[in-house]
């Protein structure tokens, strides 16, 4: 070790400022999660998981993954509304969530080795695969190329960071054709990751199982993707107001607005199709049962009620109200994935054989959560994402 | 009952009968919707 790294290190962990409360926690969740990673790649599934033959998928698979890419969906939802529809008073929510997108896509992409192991095998569906008729084969096509997309999306902001003015040119000559390709591959496997249900009917609960399942996931990621930027704009707002300029700042509002009452129409739309879609499997007698009120708090609490707040939020044009009423909608899709995944599958088995997470499993959802929020947060101090870097023209 | 149904075409017939009166009901509700989301806009 040289001496000035030696020094760099010792004056770090001399400085008070480290030991913030948020770096503290971090450390922690990060250690732990270290921890119990080791164990999974040493010890296997069965060493840090409570995953059987009747539940082959976990909250790795329901919140890392599912709930994951819904909620990274922001990304497609803002690009296409700025270059495709043209609305440039959101501009400037494109970076932040194009950059929550990334890094959510990022980590899906390595939530899914802990679940599927041998992280050498990823390439596999591209070069040894049982066809490309696979739902599995298409999701795992898209999500690659999503990746890529948002990589290359983002991608001006560290250029510009690093001062590569003519890659920055080309990218963003890109950005349209870009954003088309997004818009393509998002539609295509956030439908695909409900399509991956269609395959067990009996399994799961009839009130969440449908041939239209493909089309709910679709419509809940613009949603989720609507209501995390509000979300994540609330965020950075609070903890790094101090990085935006003043362009973001007055814009911030508007976003917040225009973002609710598209999500508030979303939703309604939702809620329609969700009653259609009892009326069409003439379901409305299982209401009354056990499974029946539990789909009616996710109906009523989760779809109905952000709806109503978010309409109400806009029209009194009450900015607190629609952030609460986002992190509302974001749990609401969280536990619609669970309830797919993981509560209303295998419905019928008793309540001694359902499947309940091991800590270790949560320990690396909340591991991986975390290290999103750091790397987030070092771009975000670092790279103009929430200004405008005053040496480059706006695309 | 007079409900029963037996056939898969008397489930079609009642199922989509159903989503039939739903469908009015919803796009009244969805205009509806729309003016309470929009109404203070104007001014």
């Amino acid at each position: 070790m040289s001496e000035v790294t030696a020094a760099w290190k010792i004056n770090v962990f001399r400085d008070k400022s480290f030991y913030t409360p948020f770096n503290m926690i971090c450390g922690v969740i990060l250690i732990a999660g270290g921890l119990v990673t080791l164990l999974r790649f040493t010890g296997g599934l069965a060493s840090v998981t409570n995953l059987d033959n009747n539940y082959p998928w976990g909250i790795w698979i329901g919140f890392d993954l599912l709930a994951g890419v819904a909620l990274a969906a922001g990304g497609y939802v803002t690009s296409a509304a700025v270059y495709i529809f043209g609305m440039k008073r959101f501009h400037s929510a494109v970076r932040p969530a194009i950059l929550t997108g990334f890094l959510g896509y990022a980590l899906v992409v390595v939530a899914l080795h802990y679940d599927v192991g041998r992280p050498w095998r990823l390439p596999y569906p591209f070069i040894m695969q049982q066809g490309t008729t696979s739902v599995l084969f298409e999701v795992a096509a898209c999500v690659a190329l999503y990746l890529t997309v948002l990589f290359i999306e983002f991608s001006p902001a560290a250029m510009e960071w690093l001062g590569l003015r003519r890659a920055r040119r080309i990218v963003v000559k890109l950005t349209m054709i870009l954003t088309i390709f997004g818009v393509i591959l998002s539609t295509l496997h956030q439908s695909s990751l409900g399509a991956l249900f269609l395959i067990a009917p009996s399994k799961l609960h009839p009130l969440w199982y449908s041939n239209y399942l493909p089309v709910y996931f679709f419509i809940t990621s613009i949603i989720a993707g609507l209501s995390m930027v509000i979300f994540e704009s609330a965020m950075s707002h609070r903890y790094l107001g101090h990085k935006m300029d003043d362009t973001h700042k007055k814009e911030a509002e508007g976003v917040t607005l225009g973002f609710g009452k598209a999500a508030a129409f979303v939703l309604f739309g939702y809620f329609s199709i969700k009653v259609m879609g009892i009326a069409a499997g003439n379901h409305w007698n299982l209401l009354a049962t056990n499974y029946g009120i539990w789909y009616l708090v996710e109906l009523l609490g989760f779809v109905g009620l952000p709806c109503y707040l978010y309409a109400v939020g806009v029209r009194d044009k009450n900015i607190k109200l629609i952030k609460w009423t986002s992190a509302l909608t974001v749990l609401g899709i969280v536990l619609n994935r669970f309830n797919i995944c993981l509560i209303a599958f295998n419905w019928y088995l008793p309540s001694d054989q359902k499947y309940f997470p091991h800590w270790m499993e949560i320990v690396i959802s909340v591991f991986l959560v975390t290290v999103g929020v750091i790397i987030f947060r070092f771009i975000v101090t670092r790279m103009p994402v929430l200004y405008e870097h005053p040496d480059y023209e706006a695309h | 009952m007079e409900n029963e149904i037996h056939t898969l075409q008397e489930f079609y017939t009642y199922t989509k009968g159903v989503i039939y009166l739903l469908i009015p009901v919803i796009l009244a509700g969805t205009a509806g919707f729309w003016s309470f989301l929009t109404d203070r806009d104007k001014k």
